[in-house]
Formats: structure tokens, C-alpha cells, sequence
């Protein structure tokens, strides 16, 4: 058993910003399935929002109202005020810990537009923001590494929470296979979102929501599940993500006939609108058939005008990830693009320093912290804005890292038995590496993920729903039937995938259930049989609860508005 | 569509004392990358090969791996490039312990990084509220460097580290120029010292494997040039690298070829005795076999024309 004050599980942005606020003053350990290098806040692109005011009169009051705006009112009022103020801040401490930023003119910050925000918001480094963010802080790591235990290549099976209280994580080393208890007097998730479990995702292949499932498995809500972020231009096919810098810095969108086509849904945005209504946008022309192609099945990212200069400035990555992936040199060709499931909204439940709720009302689950996109405090509502999410994962990494330091502080070690904990892990993992029967995992993964894209996307319908469900407790059964192929202990990759897809099988159905009830459409929730929003019935959010049967309840908790009564959304 | 045969590198520690290769044929769609390739046969032909990924977008680094014999990034790189006579061969990167298939032990890699303090160290007078200024022109000096993805496919290929193990690698010396060409940091000079010791920048031999690997814009080599400037210009030169270099360019510049007795010595240093010591045996055994260069050292004629291009250069560098 290893024995740290606090237990960090991700080491992402969130994850490691929480962890500077602590070392020094407590033993900190860090557990991470990758190198905090490879951590997936490293391929957020094109920004981080701050209303800095550096190339215009921006305040963070108008950044509070467009985020509000932006999640289609279900953001939590005061959660966002809290973002927006503390978001200069968080910047300047990133600039003073080294980031390199782009410069504007008299050598501040560069900032850029971003879609849904109503000025030159997003400050950022190239077309590579989230790397130099999350490489700034994996240096600062490496200068505390006396102070600071990082376990790389470390995959946490479980967390332990006993009589409301958390008292640690089971994780395996994956190079060796051992599994071993991590005991600690808090612990921080921070272990990112959930949009493998779709086909077409910007999401890499370590994104399959393990935190999010073992909190749940622990007893914890899950809320906002149903609400998945697309993002309009994912690269064809591929699904990777073509920063919406492409459209702030002037990229067009075009239909298959060559039409400017958000001139019919956002007329005064064009591009620059949110996410949720380009990404519909863009899907209506390929369902109404003026998609591009021979199968009429994608858009175009119009990239030619920029002129070169400005391309390989800008957005050097784009450039290079559009020529590399599908052969498309952006000077002079359009880029193929489609929606792409990109961010999760939902996640495990905290309050404004990311302590994580136990129910609807508000209890506590003692000594348990999430922050980043595995948290759902609620920032983003039912639609993040680009450049938003960075900027949550720094800020609440900050408060969370803040609140531990004080609750750890207060708090005394609540005891763990190793051997019913390493047990229960063990049992999991015996299940899985002893399945037998005729399925297999390729199958299983692969109609899951066909099917939340597909049945679960972009846009919803009662019986598309109704059949994904119905598919799901199919896959989860037959899950049961699939046996390992690798029974080995050194980096045991079949055995990973095999942990993921359990994940995904579970967390899945959530998403699909908090979709099949929540009749109406809200950002990110678009439902062709409920295309309206209806405040009165749905102005709320969706928390999942684990049932003793191994089922689901659903829950509801109001959203708190502070200043912004809910209006319509134009843009 | 052309069948192509992946013969993968192949070792299991649980299971075998010795690698072997394994071959699969899988037919090539167009369009697909080697890492679309390899979860194809992991996930429809063996599930017990075992590789690292995550992003699959060529920027959490994790996918490096030798191809045919030189390391890549699976994700980035369009399978149909890579067949060779019909064939895809694949291998750990090289310079580190392999672990399991093509999973290496990274550690030493990740230990080169903290050799060169890899974090910023600013004055801590210069602390205003709000951002601290740069110019575009000096955001530029880092930010080639900046864009490292830390994949180790450099580290991979180094010739350096594969005679010398303690060689900090391209990798780290890129990071180390990402702070010494940084206006924020304050240690250039305690930096520009640390790492002109023994394994460090003077130990690169310019082969330029590791600029040719980098799967972005880091072009580590450039950047050890860089800091070799740096050095130079900083006076830091109180090394046997430095010293080889400044004495490299006085015989040259005044002979117009190079003293081979000469260099040697001062890159050690004339009052060094014990590094002169050692000098004396390869010296002697030179001389046995008669590969010694002239006692007194002649130069080309046309030495103008040499000195030209030195005075010249100095120019150009004022400029």
C-alpha cells in the first residue's frame, strides 16, 4: 500500500495545476494512464479565454454573459462568474511561469476571436495553446519532482469510498501489472472526458471516461451526461480536431455547392457562432444532401484566403495536420471536415472548489475533489464555448488545489482495508481476463461507438435513443462473453482497452438516458421530435445515480441563475 | 488494395528469453496512417501486440517507433510511404531498454530532461501585475523549441547516445535553448555552464539524425547550434568543448587548415596536466604507427583568402 496526503488521478492540465498549490506543504501524489506529457489538455489548439482587454475593450462581465448565453442557460450562474473574474489571473500566472505566448503589437498576450464570444477573447500560443499550457506546467512538475510523486503508466481501477468518505484509489501499474492501494486523506479527479465512446471523436484513445465510471461505481452522480459537444470541423473520416482558431482567424465553411452556408443560421456570427448551432449547421447540409464528395457526406474548411503567411503563423498545425492525415494542402485545396464528438459537458458533480456532491441536495462526498472536463460544476452547461475549457481546467485546478490544501489540512486519516479493496480490484479484473465465450472486444467497441455517433450524435430522436439503449444493454451483455486474448502482466495494452471498454459501456448508457428523458433540445442536445427548448420543464440538471440492482436513477437539480434570466439565443 | 506484410518487433518478458520478429499481412485502404495499420492487427489479428498511443493527432508524442530502421511517429505518417519491397518493418526507438513489442523504458529519457533544470528561473524583481512583455521577434527565438512533443524519436536516433549513454540527447539540450533564448529567464549564464559540462551540448557530433527524425518544427540540432553560440558569445569557455572549438577556428583562421597537435591540447587546456596525461597515450601510439601529424605544422598558401572569410563572418554575425 502506498500512503500519500493527497491523491491526484490525472495529470492534465486540471490535475497538475491542483497539485502546485500543494507541494511543499503536503506529500502529493500524482497517478496518471500516460506521461503527464501526453495528457490530452495538450491538443486543445486554438485558445485559452481571459477577457484580458489586450487588443479591445473586453471585460469579464461580457465574458460571464456570453458563457451563460453560450450554455444555453444551464450553466450554474455563479460557477461561471467565478471562472470569468478569476480568468485574467490564471493567465498571467501561466505567463509568469514561463508559457510562451503569441505576442500582439506592443508585446502583450495576443488574443483572437473565438466563436460565441462577443470579443478578441482567446489568448494563445500558435495554433498550440493547450501543449505550451500543459508543457509549462509539466516543467514546473519537474522542478518539484523532490516534492511530488508522479506514478506514470498507473491505470486506478477503483476509487474507495467508504461511509461517504473517500479514502483512496486501486490502481495496476501497467508496466508491471501490479496492483497495489493508494491511501490518502483526499483525492482529486481530474482524469479528463469521455468522447471515445464515439466513431467520429477529437478525443484521443486514452478519453474513455475511467474516472468518471469508477466515481459513479463508488456511489457517486454522474450529471449532464447527455450533453456531448460537437465540434463542427473535425477532420473528414478522421475525426481530429481542426481548431476553430481556422474560423476565428477567418476561415469560411462551405457547402457542397460552395456556399457560405451559416449566412442561413447565423447570420451575424457566420462561423463565429457556438459551437452547438455550427456543428447543426453543418450536419443539416449533409443530411439535406449538399454535403461535398461522393458521398455527399462532409463540408469544406476554406482555409485558401487566408494567404500563406498568415496559415503557417497562425495555424502552422492545422496546416500540417490537414496535409499529413488526408493529403489536403490547405493553400490551395478546401479542407473535408464533419462534426466531430469532441467535449464532454457532463461529468462527476462539484461545488464552485470542486468538491464533489454526493445528491441533488448538495451533501458532500467527503474529502473527494474533481476539476476539469471530468467535473461538471457547472461552467459550460449544455454548451461550452471554445477557449472555455482550458480556462476551467486552470481555474478550478487552481481552486480545487486551494480547497484540498485547507481540507487536508483539517483532516485526519480515515482507515482503508487493503485486502478487501485489492480483492474487490482484483475480482473486476479476474471477471474480465476470465471471460469466455464467442464475442469479441473489436466488435463490441466498434458497434458502441458506430452507435453513439450515429444513434446519439449531432442530432436526436426518441427512437434513435429508444434503439441505442436497447443496443447498449445488449453490448454490455455481451461484453460478459468476450474473452481476453492477453493474459500477461508486463504493459498489458488488451488488458487496458478491455478496462476501457467496460467504461464505456457503462457511462454510455447514461449519456443515452439523460438524452431519452430530457425532452427538449439545449445546446449541445438537439432533438428533431423536441426542437425546442422548454424552461419551464427541462431548466435543470440531470444527475445519474447508481442503483444497488447495478441500474440507474435519475435525479434532478435546479440550475442557479444569478443576473441572467434565461432568453432566446440568437446569434 | 496491396497487401503489405508488417514484421513487427516482437518481445515478451513473461513469455520468452529472446525477441523475434512476427510478420502480418494486412491490406493498405488508402488514406490510412501506420498507427490505423497497427490497431487493425491489434484489434482484428493479435491482440497481444503491444504499442503506446493516445492522441492520434501527432501531438501527445506517444507512438514513436523505428520504421524500416528510422524512428517516426505512427499516427502522422501515411502507411503506403513506408512499404519497402512489400514490406513494413517495426521497432522499439532505440537508445532504450525494451520493455515489451515496441514499449521501451523511458525513464532515462525523461531523466535527461532534469539534467537541464527545465523550467523557467526569471528574476524575481520582475514581477508586474499583469502579463510580462516580449516582442514577437523574441517569442519567435523559442518557439521552434517550444513545439517539442517530447516523443523521443531524437533520442532514438542519436548517434551520440548510442556510444555515450550519460549524453544529455537532442531533446533536452532543445529545452535547455528554449529557456537560454528566453527574455524571461534570468540563468542563461548558470545554464549555458551547467550544460557545457562533460554529456552535454559539446557532445553532439552534428550528425543531424535527431532534425531529420523530429516530427515537428524543433529541429533539435539547430537549437544545440544555437546554444553553442550562446556559450560563445557569453564567454562561457571554460570547457574542453568550448576550448576545441575556439581552438579549432585559431588554427584555421591562421593557417587556413587545422593543427592537429594544437587542437587537442588547448581543448584540454596547456597548465591541464592530468587531462594532458591522458592525452599521451593516444599521442604516443599515433606516433608508433606513424598517423601523427607534422611536428611543425605548415599552412595552405592562399591563408588571405582564409582570414577573408573569417573577417567577413565577423561582419555578418555585427550585423
Amino acid at each position: 500500500m502506498y500512503t500519500h496526503d493527497v491523491i491526484i488521478v490525472g495529470s492534465g492540465l486540471a490535475g497538475l495545476r491542483a497539485a502546485m498549490e500543494l507541494v511543499g506543504r503536503f506529500d502529493v501524489a500524482i497517478l496518471t494512464k500516460v506521461y503527464p506529457s501526453r495528457s490530452h489538455s495538450g491538443a486543445a489548439q486554438g485558445g485559452v479565454a481571459a477577457a484580458l482587454g489586450n487588443v479591445d475593450g473586453d471585460t469579464p462581465e461580457a465574458h460571464i454573459f456570453d458563457t451563460v448565453k453560450g450554455s444555453d442557460y444551464l450553466g450554474d450562474q455563479d460557477a461561471i462568474e467565478i471562472m470569468c473574474n478569476d480568468a485574467p489571473a490564471a493567465i498571467y500566472e501561466m505567463e509568469k511561469l514561463g508559457c510562451p505566448f503569441s505576442r500582439t503589437g506592443e508585446n502583450k498576450i495576443a488574443q483572437r476571436a473565438f466563436g460565441g464570444h462577443s470579443f478578441q477573447r482567446a489568448c494563445f500560443s500558435a495554433d498550440r495553446t493547450g501543449h505550451a499550457l500543459l508543457h509549462t506546467l509539466f516543467e514546473q512538475s519537474m522542478k518539484n519532482a523532490g516534492k511530488l510523486q508522479v506514478y506514470s503508466e498507473w491505470y486506478v481501477t477503483r476509487l474507495i469510498v467508504e461511509d461517504g468518505v473517500a479514502r483512496g484509489v486501486v490502481a495496476f501499474d501497467i508496466k508491471t501489472g501490479r496492483l497495489e492501494v493508494f491511501h490518502g486523506k483526499t483525492i482529486l479527479f481530474a482524469t479528463g472526458g469521455y468522447g471515445r465512446a464515439y466513431q467520429i471523436t477529437s478525443n484521443a484513445y486514452a478519453n474513455t471516461g475511467d474516472g468518471i465510471t469508477a466515481a459513479y461505481r463508488a456511489g457517486v452522480p454522474l450529471m449532464d451526461m447527455e450533453f456531448v459537444q460537437f465540434h463542427p470541423t473535425g477532420l473528414y473520416q478522421h475525426g481530429i480536431l481542426l481548431s476553430e482558431a481556422a474560423r476565428g482567424e477567418g476561415g469560411y465553411l462551405l457547402n457542397g455547392l460552395g456556399e457560405r452556408f451559416m449566412s442561413k443560421y447565423a447570420p451575424s456570427k457566420m462561423e463565429l457562432g457556438p459551437r452547438d448551432i455550427v456543428s447543426r449547421s453543418a450536419q443539416t447540409e449533409i443530411d439535406e444532401g449538399r454535403g461535398a464528395g461522393p458521398n455527399k457526406d462532409y463540408v469544406y474548411l476554406d482555409l485558401r484566403h487566408l494567404g500563406k503567411e498568415k496559415l503557417m503563423e497562425r495555424l502552422p498545425q492545422i496546416y500540417n495536420l490537414a496535409k499529413d492525415f488526408i493529403g489536403v494542402d490547405a493553400m490551395k485545396n478546401p479542407v473535408p471536415i464533419q462534426p466531430t464528438a469532441h467535449y464532454s459537458m457532463g461529468g462527476i458533480p462539484a461545488d464552485n472548489d470542486c468538491q464533489v456532491l454526493a445528491d441533488e441536495k448538495g451533501n458532500l462526498v467527503k474529502g473527494f475533489f474533481a476539476a476539469g472536463e471530468c467535473s461538471c460544476v457547472s461552467v459550460h452547461g449544455a454548451n461550452r464555448l471554445g477557449t472555455n475549457s482550458l480556462l476551467d481546467a486552470l481555474v478550478f485546478g487552481r481552486r480545487a488545489g486551494k480547497k484540498l490544501a485547507e481540507v487536508t489540512g483539517g483532516m485526519d486519516w480515515s482507515p482503508v482495508d487493503e485486502r478487501k479493496e485489492l480483492d474487490a480490484a482484483l475480482n473486476e479484473i479476474r471477471a474480465l481476463r476470465e471471460a469466455s465465450g464467442s464475442e469479441d472486444m473489436t466488435s463490441i467497441r466498434s458497434e458502441l461507438k458506430n452507435t453513439m455517433t450515429y444513434k446519439a450524435g449531432v442530432y436526436r430522436n426518441g427512437d434513435d435513443l429508444g434503439q441505442a439503449h436497447k443496443k447498449i444493454k445488449e453490448l454490455q451483455e455481451r461484453f460478459k462473453r468476450a474473452p481476453m486474448a492477453d493474459k500477461g502482466n508486463t504493459f498489458n495494452t488488451n488488458m487496458v482497452e478491455s478496462l476501457e471498454l467496460a467504461h464505456m459501456l457503462e457511462y454510455s448508457e447514461l449519456i443515452v438516458a439523460g438524452a431519452i428523458e430530457r425532452k427538449e433540445s439545449r445546446g449541445a442536445h438537439a432533438r428533431k421530435d423536441h426542437p425546442t427548448r422548454d424552461d419551464a420543464g427541462w431548466l435543470k440538471h440531470t444527475m445519474a445515480f447508481k442503483t444497488a440492482d447495478g441500474g440507474y436513477e435519475l435525479r434532478y437539480k435546479p440550475v442557479r441563475i444569478t443576473r441572467f434570466q434565461p432568453q432566446e439565443r440568437k446569434y | 488494395m496491396a497487401k503489405v506484410t508488417f514484421r513487427i518487433f516482437r518481445y515478451n518478458p513473461d513469455k520468452e528469453q529472446a525477441s523475434r520478429y512476427q510478420d502480418y499481412i494486412v491490406s493498405l485502404e488508402p488514406g490510412v496512417t501506420l498507427l490505423n495499420c497497427l490497431n487493425k492487427i491489434k484489434w482484428e489479428i493479435d491482440p497481444t501486440l503491444s504499442y503506446r498511443m493516445s492522441c492520434g493527432s501527432a501531438i501527445c508524442g506517444s507512438c514513436a517507433m523505428k520504421v524500416n530502421g528510422h524512428a517516426l511517429l505512427a499516427c502522422k505518417t501515411q502507411a503506403s510511404e513506408l512499404v519497402r519491397d512489400g514490406v513494413i518493418q517495426i521497432d522499439p526507438i532505440g537508445n532504450s531498454p525494451v520493455m515489451r513489442d515496441l514499449v521501451v523504458d523511458l525513464e532515462p529519457f525523461w531523466g535527461a530532461f532534469r539534467k537541464v533544470e527545465p523550467y523557467l528561473m526569471p528574476d524575481s524583481r520582475d514581477n508586474p501585475e499583469r502579463e510580462r512583455l516580449q516582442t514577437a521577434a523574441q517569442f519567435l527565438k523559442i518557439d521552434a523549441a517550444t513545439q517539442c512533443i517530447m516523443c523521443a524519436a531524437c533520442w532514438s536516433d542519436c548517434n551520440s547516445l548510442e556510444v555515450d549513454n550519460l549524453f544529455y540527447g537532442p531533446a533536452a539540450l532543445a529545452k535547455a535553448q528554449r529557456f537560454i533564448y528566453d527574455s524571461r529567464d534570468a540563468k542563461k549564464r548558470d545554464r549555458l555552464v551547467e550544460i557545457s559540462k562533460l554529456h552535454g551540448m559539446w557532445d553532439c557530433t552534428h550528425c543531424g539524425e535527431c532534425s531529420t527524425r523530429c516530427p515537428t518544427e524543433v529541429k533539435p540540432l539547430a537549437r544545440i547550434e544555437e546554444i553553442r553560440e550562446a556559450a560563445m558569445a557569453e564567454g562561457v569557455h571554460g570547457n574542453n568543448g568550448a576550448r576545441h572549438a575556439l581552438a579549432f577556428r585559431e588554427t584555421v583562421s591562421k593557417r587556413g587548415l587545422l593543427d592537429e597537435n594544437y587542437v587537442p591540447v588547448r581543448s584540454v587546456g596547456f597548465f591541464n596536466i592530468m587531462g594532458l596525461l591522458e592525452l599521451l597515450p593516444v599521442g604516443l601510439r599515433m606516433f608508433i604507427r606513424r598517423k601523427n601529424p607534422p611536428i611543425i605544422p605548415h599552412g595552405i598558401d592562399n591563408r588571405k583568402e582564409v582570414r577573408k572569410i573569417f573577417s567577413r563572418q565577423k561582419e555578418f554575425r555585427r550585423d
